[in-house]
């Protein structure tokens, strides 16, 4: 908190890749306490490195530059040591987990967080009120919490289980990774009025999207472009709509070096 | 990472030490004269023995099977003792009399005997090697007529019950391992539940080989005359030695009509070391017969010990609307093999069979699921469901799955999923995102994919076998 001047996030000339190939060529992104950054681009410019990147995805790499996370080095820090510490990444394909429920699943990761911390771990029945009063904030009813992980989960059903997740851990920093893909307009507000009710003075989101449609939304502070892995514009709201009626192409040209 | 998984299911054998205690054993080797004295030693009826040694020449003319997925050097049967017995006198009336070593033993592995650290509820008979050394709660057993105890004891005490079941689901002919067994078992548990009783306590069964060179042959059975109730559980351990132990047992249950069995086994003998050395051969024959109409035998197991096991509990569903369940789950580790599954026989009209099996191999474990169900002319309204699940956990395991259905009534019901999955890179990434470690979530996998199978058991057990997983246990199963 004592380095918010200098962005909770700090992402500097960041390069990373998996298997050998280079996707990030050099990000630059700071990322201030209770703003909304919203990270657009093409298909295949680097939009869901950057968020596994963040989330400390094993199967990639940095080869250069750094990334502070409130003054400390994030990438030195194991991705539960991240997540303890308050970054969360809803995922893009979040995975099934047979036989365990949300609910349990939630706990685990509720004291597992709180341990880190020092704190007591939560025993079910006082975690269930917390997870209760949860669920009425998000104005979202509990028929998610007994099921298994995602298991059976239609697509739009484990978005919402993300964002549900999101609710419960009240992390300082969430990545929302194509959290719209898959949505139908319903799911998409449901959703996107949950992540509004979230947004608080010491949070901060990430929002990445291929579209400008869940902007309507949640509605960024500031829109940036990613494109041959980096950040080729930087603008506020307005720019969403710009990429909208004119598609990324513009952009691109004239930014090539 | 994925070492890091394995670390958790590879974990070291907690019960590998032996007991320092005088036991009476016979040379090895395999001949009449054996079977003789293991006969005379027990005291039995002279029809048994005449049991005994035609199993013995039976056995003769087999040879040993060689169809399971499962790779061993040749057994030298002669080398194997056939009996040993801590030196004292095996069937005791209190406590008081049990060589403390033997209670030291026991208290060791957790197993409640004594006195004090008796779990209310639950019923032991502690098999030490070939013998029976005790078995608890007896007295309030005898109250309701339940008879509960060695089978070397019923046979003396009950040769009636004995003679008329004893190879009556499992006989002597049925296979190689069975009809060794028949010939030279020596102990184990022997438990009849009297019409209409609904047996007060969960019966119990440990099993602990120490000898050395010997194997072990137990036997038990189990009588649930019309309209009673019965859990049994079966649990064991063996020390760590170099050499591979063989243990052949012969488990046949019978329903009678309304009648419920429900036996439950947490198998754990010593599995060998991370190089594949030593271990128990886990041969074993176990079948139930729904003999009475509307009768349930269900079968849970969680094997996680021997070097190879060949186990394929059954169930012949003879009574109409008889029902038979089979619920596994097989942990292959190191260099363990295992070969188990069931048999599900629909002779009755309207019998149902379930089958739910969880196989999880991780080192260089070999794991394979062989399940029969037959559905015979009879069968009218049969009906069967079956799941194979398998998880891989590393890149140097196996998991294989041979199920043979044989279908003889156009009305038969089958049902048959399977899955295999490995526990994956994003699976552990996910958890960890959420702060969880990966040594926890490894953990809440591994007992999420086996929950169908953990909540068939009884309480105890299922915290037994979560623990033995290297599980912590919570709110994840039940």
């Amino acid at each position: 908190m004592s380095k918010d001047t200098n962005g909770m996030l700090q992402i500097t000339n960041l390069h990373a890749g998996i298997a050998g190939a280079e996707i990030l060529k050099g990000v630059d992104l700071t990322v201030e306490a209770g703003e909304v950054h919203a990270i657009m681009g093409p298909n295949g410019s680097g939009k869901s490195t950057l968020a596994q990147v963040l989330a400390g995805h094993p199967a990639y790499t940095v080869s250069a530059g750094t990334v502070t996370y409130d003054g400390k080095d994030l990438l030195d820090m194991s991705p539960e040591a991240r997540a303890q510490a308050g970054v969360f990444l809803a995922f893009q394909y979040p995975v099934e987990i047979r036989g365990v429920t949300n609910a349990y699943f939630l706990r685990s990761a509720v004291n597992a967080i709180r341990k880190a911390h020092g704190q007591e771990e939560l025993d079910p029945v006082d975690f269930l009120e917390v997870l209760d009063a949860k669920l009425k904030a998000i104005g979202w009813d509990d028929s998610f919490i007994n099921r298994p992980v995602n298991e059976g989960f239609s697509g739009g059903e484990k978005k919402r289980n993300e964002i549900l997740q999101l609710a419960v851990l009240e992390p300082r920093l969430a990545i929302l990774d194509e959290t719209d893909s898959g949505l139908d307009i319903d799911a998409l507000q449901t959703v996107a009025a949950a992540v509004n009710t979230l947004r608080a003075k010491d949070r901060a989101f990430v929002v990445v999207t291929h579209y400008q449609r869940l902007l309507n939304f949640i509605v960024p502070d500031r829109v940036h472009v990613l494109a041959e892995g980096r950040i080729v514009k930087s603008g506020g709201k307005e720019l969403a709509l710009e990429l909208e009626a004119r598609g990324y192409e513009w952009i691109r040209e004239p930014t090539r070096v | 990472m994925s070492s890091t998984i394995e670390s958790q299911v590879l974990q070291p054998y907690k019960y590998g030490w032996s007991t320092d205690i005088d036991s009476e054993t016979v040379p090895p080797g395999l001949n009449e004269d054996i079977v003789r004295l293991i006969s005379a030693k027990k005291g039995e009826p002279e029809f048994l023995l005449a049991w005994r040694l035609k199993a013995l020449r039976h056995w003769r003319t087999l040879k040993e099977p060689t169809w399971a997925n499962v790779k061993y050097p040749p057994i030298d049967y002669q080398a194997i003792r056939y009996y040993a017995a801590p030196k004292q006198q095996p069937m005791l009336d209190s406590l008081e009399q049990v060589d403390p070593k033997l209670l030291e033993t026991y208290e060791k592995l957790g197993i409640p005997i004594s006195e004090q650290k008796r779990l209310t509820g639950v019923a032991v008979d502690a098999v030490f090697d070939s013998v029976s050394v005790v078995t608890t709660f007896k007295e309030v057993l005898a109250k309701e007529g339940v008879i509960f105890g060695a089978f070397s004891e019923a046979a003396r005490e009950h040769p009636e019950l004995v003679e008329q079941y004893l190879g009556s689901v499992v006989p002597y002919t049925d296979n190689y391992f069975a009809a060794l067994n028949s010939a030279v078992f020596s102990d184990g548990s022997f438990a009849y539940i009297p019409k209409g009783v609904r047996c007060p306590l969960e019966l119990s069964t440990y099993f602990r080989i120490n000898a050395s060179s010997t194997g072990q042959f137990e036997r038990t059975l189990i009588i649930a005359e019309p309209g009673s109730y019965v859990s049994y559980l079966e649990g064991c351990s063996a020390p760590k030695r170099d050499e591979n132990q063989l243990h052949a047992a012969v488990v046949e249950l019978i329903a009678h009509d309304d009648a419920t069995i429900k036996y439950s086994t947490v198998q754990n003998w010593f599995p060998g070391d991370e190089h594949g050395r030593g271990g128990i051969y886990n041969f074993v024959t176990k079948r139930g017969k729904c003999a009475g109409r509307r009768s349930k035998i269900s079968w849970t197991q969680v094997e996680t010990g021997s070097a190879i096991t060949w186990k394929y509990p059954g169930c012949i569903l003879q009574g109409d609307d008889s029902v038979g369940e089979f619920y596994s789950v097989a942990v292959t580790a190191n260099y363990q093999q295992a070969d188990t599954g069931t048999k599900m026989i629909h002779i009755g009209k309207n019998t149902k069979s379930t089958i739910v099996s969880k196989g999880i191999s991780a080192g260089h474990g070999q794991n394979t699921y062989r399940g029969a169900v037959k559905i015979m002319k009879s069968a009218e309204g049969a009906r069967n469901y079956s799941q194979c699940d398998s998880m891989l956990i590393g890149s140097e395991c196996g998991a294989h799955t041979f199920p043979y259905i044989d279908v003889r009534n156009s009305g038969a019901i089958m049902e048959h999923e399977a899955s295999t999955s490995k526990i994956g890179e994003d699976q552990i990434l996910y958890c960890k995102q959420r702060g969880i470690s990966a040594e926890d979530a490894v953990s809440m996998i591994v007992s999420g994919f086996c929950k169908d199978v953990f909540r068939e058991l009884p309480m105890e057990f299922a915290v037994e076998a979560q623990n033995l997983l290297g599980i912590t246990l919570e709110g994840s199963v039940g």
